[in-house]
């Protein structure tokens, strides 16, 4: 927990700064999540309650509890991104990664997400990956974008 | 994305959008930035306050409060020290607009927060800005810290005796952190769900100091206000709404996308003069206005004239001015359990109404959309409805049912076709 414990030097140590903190640890692991032993990490160099912190990763929708993909994969299907083919977006996900929504492949490379508005639905239907937003998705265009992410993991895994 | 302006005549704040370099401090000034702030260092407190009052500026956030009003409130509390946020918390479906002032002009609000903390003492600001908003964390960050080395923001800004510093706080995934004490508890690091009011934030917010909360595209409008005057943004717009709206469009318009309107304009005018129509001509079903929590109309209503005034006289509310147009293609009903979804999702879970509500409204429409609804279901719903409009702790709860109500009284008949068993199947999970 070497790079947790870096974090919580950077943000310090207060613990208005949890969120930011959880944020940023769980950004940089490829597993997308915060692990019991983590959260008794943090607890304790912030002198907090374990309980603190598990209010914080229930709450927030971008933490989770369990493991995840590499990549996490943001659908979004609210009004705006559902009358411009939202629907047809996650079955072409689907298809392709051989998963449901909510799951992760089996390589751990992917995990599919439902999401609320991402705020750009002026481009909907919308994803997000990662930190990258997609826009006027087709289905067509959805097993370029996916292999694209292939083929960055298999490079840095090289 | 486009900003259009071309039934503006005057921008007021979208004037640099896409002319300048949103990473360059230089540009921002050559465009006239930060002149306002210079002139407002010239002023005392009590001139900013009153020139913000009689601009009659609104909050845009959803809520249409007084700015000005708001503002006094904490100019006059003596307990220091006292706190300033900026809302950028954006959530509801459809509304893009603050990004899109983040990402495009972020001096300007940097400039308006800088104006408002200088009139009424505040030497601490946040700014909190959704999780998902990477590129506006991005863009902000590096803007505070160009305003910084420029001695804009830090102690004793422009050789004053007036320091004032800003940080950025990011959310994690949470609608409701956009509600003023959830966003208190998210700053204070805790999981965001609101405290009961009274007290209001502006008598104790932050660490129970008085803190005052503006949305960005608020904050945004002062360096006009403060540099052009009051008179000239009262000039613009409407007698009982002035200066202008951003309106994120979006839905099935052939031209989606932020513009900035005088308030007055229609929105029919929105969606076929700025927005170009309807993708291959057809016909509208239903638009909602301000977002998931606004109100749904039909294609015969949309004579409307943006104006708080003219929509509270019928009954509408236009929240953060979001647009979200809806084809003939689409189930009324379909959209409405979508809408609902997101409600039930987003809920905190604080409070019995709201918690309990968004679920069994969401359970009644299934039965609508799937043809199975009873008599009495339209009676159950309204009622539902009603009670957590009265009843739930926060606004969240409060206008959740606006869809569900507003449909129910201008699409009627939908609702009557689900009790007869004439719809078809759905097929949103
Ligand atoms: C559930 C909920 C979500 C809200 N989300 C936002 C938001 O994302 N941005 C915002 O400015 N105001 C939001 N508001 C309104 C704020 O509580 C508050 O009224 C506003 O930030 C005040 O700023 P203004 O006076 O400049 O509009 C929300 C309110 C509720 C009840
Ligand atoms: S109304 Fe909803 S969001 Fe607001 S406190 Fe109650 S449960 Fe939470
Ligand atoms: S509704 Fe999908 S991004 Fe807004």
């Amino acid at each position: 927990m070497v790079k947790l414990k870096e974090i919580i030097e950077r943000r310090g140590r207060a613990s208005e700064n949890l969120i930011h903190i959880l944020l940023d640890y769980q950004k940089s692991k490829d597993t997308n999540y915060i692990s019991e032993d983590e959260v008794k990490f943090v607890a304790n160099e912030l002198n907090i309650k374990e309980s603190r912190v598990y209010s914080i990763i229930t709450f927030y929708s971008l933490f989770s509890t369990k493991p995840r993909g590499k990549f996490i994969i943001q659908v979004c299907g609210d009004v705006p991104c559902y009358v411009n083919g939202s629907l047809n977006v996650v079955k072409e996900l689907e298809n392709i990664l051989r998963i449901k929504m909510g799951e992760t492949t089996p390589d751990g490379v992917f995990t599919l997400e439902h999401t609320s508005c991402l705020g750009c639905c002026d481009i909907s239907p919308a994803i997000r990956i990662g930190e990258e937003l997609y826009g006027n998705l087709t289905p067509g265009k959805i097993a370029g974008i996916i292999s694209s992410y292939r083929r960055k993991y298999n490079e840095n895994k090289e | 994305m486009k900003t259009r302006n071309e039934i503006c005549g005057y921008p007021v704040i979208t004037a640099r959008c896409g002319k300048i370099d949103p990473d360059s401090i230089e540009d921002y000034i050559a465009a006239g930035g930060y002149k306002a702030l210079e002139k407002a260092l010239n002023m005392t407190s009590q001139e900013v306050v009153d020139e913000v009052k009689a601009s009659n500026l609104r909050g845009r956030g959803g809520a249409g409060f007084p700015t000005g009003v708001k503002m006094e409130t904490i100019l006059k509390t003596d307990v220091f020290p006292k706190y300033l946020v900026c809302n950028a918390d954006e959530g509801e479906p459809g509304n893009f607009k603050d990004k899109y002032l983040m990402e495009n002009d972020p001096h300007q609000l940097i400039e308006g927060m800088i104006i408002t903390a200088y009139s009424m003492g505040i030497e601490k600001g946040y700014i909190y800005i959704r999780g998902e908003y990477n590129k506006p964390i991005i863009i902000m960050s590096r803007a505070i810290e160009a305003a910084r080395e420029k001695g804009f923001l830090g102690k004793r800004i422009l050789g004053s005796d007036f320091s004032f510093d800003i940080e950025i706080r990011s959310g994690a995934g949470a609608y409701i952190c956009g509600e003023e004490f959830a966003l208190i508890e998210s700053i204070e690091g805790k999981a965001g769900r609101p405290r009961s009011k009274p007290p209001y934030p502006t008598v104790s917010g932050i660490y129970n100091k008085p803190t005052l909360i503006n949305n960005v595209e608020t904050f945004s409008n002062l360096p006009f206000i403060i540099q052009e005057g009051a008179e000239k943004f009262i000039s613009i717009g409407t007698p009982s709404s002035s200066g202008t709206k951003l309106v994120s469009l979006s839905g099935n318009v052939n031209n989606r996308g932020v513009y900035e309107i005088p308030f007055g304009v229609t929105i029919r005018d929105i969606i076929y003069k700025l927005g170009g129509g309807i993708p291959e001509n057809r016909k509208i079903r239903m638009v909602q206005l301000g977002g998931a929590s606004g109100p749904c109309i039909p294609e015969e209503m949309l004579d409307i004239k943006l104006d708080y005034k003219e929509m509270e006289n019928k009954g509408l509310t236009m929240g953060a001015g979001a647009v979200i147009v809806i084809d003939e293609r689409y189930n009324v009903l379909e959209i409405v359990r979508l809408i609902m979804r997101f409600f039930r999702h987003e809920s905190c879970g604080k409070c019995t109404p709201c918690r309990e509500g968004n679920r069994q409204i969401l359970r009644i429409l299934y039965r609508f959309v799937s043809g199975n609804a009873s008599n009495n279901d339209l009676a159950l719903l309204e009622s539902i409805c009603n009670v957590m409009c009265q009843t739930s702790f926060c606004g969240l709860g409060q206008t959740a049912p606006t869809a569900v109500l507003t449909t129910m009284k201008y699409f009627r008949d939908d609702y009557l076709s689900g009790m007869r068993n004439l719809s078809t199947n759905s097929n949103i999970v």
